[in-house]
């Protein structure tokens, strides 16, 4: 290996260690269960949404009857609120 | 440049180790700084390994021979382009390939979900960077692609000729970044499993990065058909090759995991079956590097046989026992929240669906593996080609075009009688008639199978056709947009659905195109003389006069043929057989340039209805005599130079040399000359194919509609439904604030 590898390669080893080692360097807040239990209930509302809108869209192109989206909205907006409950309790803790 | 490359992958292995220790530190600990640090391990690695990348490439651009991996698969000939390509043709570089791919996507998702799946994210970090460990220390200790030599030739071995074709530049990179992908969602499977998140976080992350596998691979998978089409000289574009077969098994069951994982999102239901695809999925994506790196099974795609058999299986071992092990360790938690409401549903069809691809995926791994079974058990290894999966795969295939048609018509949860009339009688209708009409083409009806995809796929493609019609209709109805603008924005702002609906319309295309070239296909084997003439399905394709040219690079001996058809001319196509020089030394100073590797072109004119199909397979052995006779005469001339040598000075004998090496490219081209001067007659197979420009047209359409899925939705569309937020004090109530049909998805 020549002096120029050698020094190129200490030179990217030391950026490296500079770089993984920068994190520990500042001490950061623990994550919590609560935040993870946040981050899903996030996901679920964000599907559960999807869902509402999927089941409007099936019902303005006819794949569902009026009567079949009524309830069917009335029970996944039920199941949205649910969610929103469940957000609401662990944004308060 | 290579000790760095060297010590690039020592320091990408500790980079990697240390990633994995700090991550599940972090993890157990609680510790977010040394999850940080932990993916940053990652984004190092990408860093790293792209250096290493580049010190290969430039090694080739540059034909530093001194590199074995250069010196054995480029030579100063190989065109620039080639050179690029060149380092994934080797053993070496395909598992550097994969290292940096694994590194760059591991990095993209990590940086994308570094403020969400935090209990998942260090544990699938921990697994992604397994994979970096596995693969860097192969590259660094089995098969390095910065092993040197200290006597570099002057020249090198040069690329395998059927691998000078323009889709090797993208197929494996398309196909490894597929495999790669496939990693995310089984790492952050594996980390939902050991943290018991299982709900919709961990699904969050891996559809996304799934459906880019699934897109990723399946682009890999049609290049590599359309290579075979155009360049193995065959006729054909799928062989159910080990290594073709390696590269579908992963895509089908992405395929079922695109969809079963939406039952999942909004049913709560299925959390086993998607855990258990993803990790399938995982799992096949390594089967199918190992079949291509071991050569453990015979294929026409594998290029680097070699002894890494080993290390793949203890890695499959672990994949498979770890992952089984995971799932039945969290079956509890894996159960559904809700049970299926009607069997007319979509989950229902979605359910079907999924057990058509995974009956399908495991058709195509017993075949496939039959060889090995059977040679494990009886002692002998039985080939199996296309005919044994046919019997299979069409009626699996046949199911799976008519519930790619049910899909988009029926709704999720339940459906009733007057809705299913409502929607499915335009389809109905348009593939039944689609089937009498063709029933009433001649020869189309003893062909059942072929006619049943006809009349299937003309009944998806009028599914897809009335939900874009409505749904633009739907759109219009409240907002008086222009059709065409409709239609943009329905799409635009309900990609997922839409993008998917494309995707069925672009299969229901291809797999038209394989049942009608499949079923249809004319071919002959002939021997003609200039002049001669032999007719296929109705054309008659006239060997018009052969052709030769040598170069550098190769000696190509061809044909012109003129095709026509009720004495109309129709086109004129060329096709060759390239020869290129072989490294071989005892086929002697001519007969080495006659008798390498040999790589064909053919002949194609490609049509909207039918593909005309031709390639020349010229027989050398009436140059024979000659070539003999031109390696007997040209050794005896360069032991005289050589006898020469001492007596004269060093710029005489480099112009003795070139005096000897001029004449015998002059003696090579002479020799090559005879097959236009003196032209005997050569084999061909000529064959008209009809529908096979579909095949890749289906293909288009569906990477276009994966495309749409894939893509980010625009902000502006993002959370324009609003649920109010309950009020604690009174009855919670939920208003949706209506936008033009089809808001927004993610």
């Amino acid at each position: 290996m020549t002096f120029a590898s050698f020094a190129l390669v200490l030179a990217i080893l030391f950026a490296v260690v500079l770089f993984l080692s920068a994190p520990l360097r500042v001490a950061r807040a623990a994550g919590g269960d609560a935040r993870s239990e946040l981050a899903d209930l996030e996901a679920a509302r964000e599907a559960k949404y999807r869902e509402i809108r999927d089941a409007e869209l099936d019902h303005r192109t006819g794949k569902l009857s009026d009567a079949d989206y009524e309830a069917l909205d009335s029970t996944l907006r039920a199941e949205a609120i649910e969610i929103l409950r469940s957000i609401d309790t662990i944004s308060e803790l | 440049m290579a000790p760095v490359g060297r010590t690039l992958l020592i320091l990408g292995l500790l980079v990697a180790g240390y990633g994995i220790a700090a991550s599940l530190y972090g993890a157990r600990s609680g510790r977010e700084e040394w999850v940080v640090s932990g993916r940053r391990s990652v984004y190092a690695l990408a860093g790293l390994m792209t250096i290493a990348w580049a010190i290969v490439e430039v090694a080739f651009i540059r034909n530093d021979f001194s590199f074995t991996v250069v010196a054995q698969h480029s030579s100063t000939t190989t065109p620039l382009f080639y050179k690029l390509a060149a380092p994934w043709s080797s053993q070496e570089g395909s598992l550097l390939l994969w290292v940096w791919l694994l590194s760059l996507w591991s990095s993209l998702v990590l940086f994308l979900t570094r403020r969400r799946v935090r209990e998942i994210a260090p544990y699938a970090t921990a697994v992604l960077l397994g994979f970096a460990v596995f693969f860097t220390s192969l590259a660094a200790f089995f098969a390095n692609p910065f092993t040197t030599t200290a006597n570099p030739p002057t020249e090198g071995a040069g690329l395998d000729p059927l691998l000078l074709h323009p889709s090797m530049m993208i197929h494996p990179p398309m196909l490894y970044s597929g495999y790669t992908l496939l990693a995310i969602p089984f790492a952050f499977a594996v980390g939902a499993l050991i943290t018991g998140r299982l709900n919709s976080e961990w699904i969050w992350v891996s559809r996304r990065f799934a459906l880019a596998a699934w897109l990723f691979l399946g682009i890999g998978v049609v290049l590599g058909a359309r290579w075979s089409y155009t360049e193995l000289g065959w006729g054909g574009y799928w062989a159910w090759d080990p290594v073709e077969n390696a590269a579908l098994m992963p895509w089908l069951c992405t395929t079922a995991f695109i969809h079963s994982v939406m039952i999942q999102e909004k049913r709560g239901m299925l959390k086993v079956w998607n855990v258990s695809l993803v990790l399938a999925a995982g799992t096949l994506a390594i089967l199918g590097t190992f079949l291509v790196r071991s050569g453990i099974l015979d294929s026409i795609h594998a290029f680097g046989a070699s002894t890494l058999g080993v290390p793949f299986v203890l890695l499959l071992a672990v994949m498979i026992t770890g992952g089984i092990g995971l799932v039945l360790a969290r079956r509890a938690q894996l159960r559904s929240d809700a049970q299926l409401d009607s069997l007319l549903s979509r989950e229902a069809v979605f359910l079907l669906q999924n057990l058509v691809l995974v009956a399908m995926v495991f058709v195509i791994f017993w075949i496939t593996f039959f060889p090995l079974i059977s040679e494990a058990v009886t002692g002998t290894k039985v080939s199996v080609g296309p005919p044994a999966f046919r019997p299979f795969i069409v009626p699996l295939a046949l199911v799976l075009v008519a519930l790619a048609g049910i899909g988009p018509l029926i709704a999720w949860r339940r459906v009733t009688v007057a809705n299913l009339r409502r929607n499915f009688t335009v389809p109905v209708l348009v593939g039944v008639a689609t089937g009498v009409v063709l029933l009433a083409v001649g020869g189309v009806g003893a062909k059942p199978f072929a006619l049943t995809m006809f009349a299937l796929g003309a009944f998806v493609l009028a599914s897809v056709a009335q939900e874009l019609w409505r749904g633009t209709g739907a759109r219009r109805a409240m907002t008086r947009e222009a059709p065409p603008l409709a239609l943009a924005r329905l799409i635009r702002r309900n990609r997922r659905r839409y993008g998917g609906y494309i995707v069925h319309a672009g299969l229901a295309v291809l797999l038209i195109g394989v049942a009608a070239s499949s079923s249809f296909q004319r071919s002959r084997d002939v021997v003609l003389a200039p002049g001669q003439h032999a007719r296929v399905d109705g054309y008659e394709i006239r060997y018009v006069h052969p052709t030769v040219a040598a170069t550098a690079q190769k000696i190509s001996f061809g044909a012109v043929l003129d095709v026509s058809k009720g004495g109309k001319h129709v086109t004129t196509v060329r096709t060759t057989r390239g020869f290129y020089p072989s490294q071989d030394p005892t086929q002697g100073l001519i007969g080495r340039f006659f008798n390498g590797e040999a790589d064909s072109n053919v002949g194609l004119r490609a049509g909207l209805t039918k593909d005309i199909w031709t390639v020349v397979n010229p027989d050398l052995t009436p140059l024979g005599s000659y070539i003999n006779q031109g390696n007997g005469v040209f050794a005896a001339a360069l032991a005289r130079t050589m006898k020469s040598m001492p007596g004269l000075a060093a710029g005489q004998q480099q112009a003795a040399l070139n005096t000897l090496w001029t004449l015998r490219d002059q003696a090579i081209t002479g020799i090559a000359n005879r097959y236009v001067t003196h032209p005997w007659p050569v084999e061909f197979l000529l064959i008209v194919d009809p529908l096979v420009t579909w095949i890749w047209i289906g293909a288009i359409i569906i990477a276009a509609g994966g495309l749409i899925a894939l893509w980010p939705i625009p902000s502006l569309a993002r959370g324009r439904i609003r649920v109010a937020a309950p009020s604690r004090a009174s009855a919670p109530a939920v208003t949706a604030i209506r936008e033009p049909v089809g808001a927004s998805e993610r």
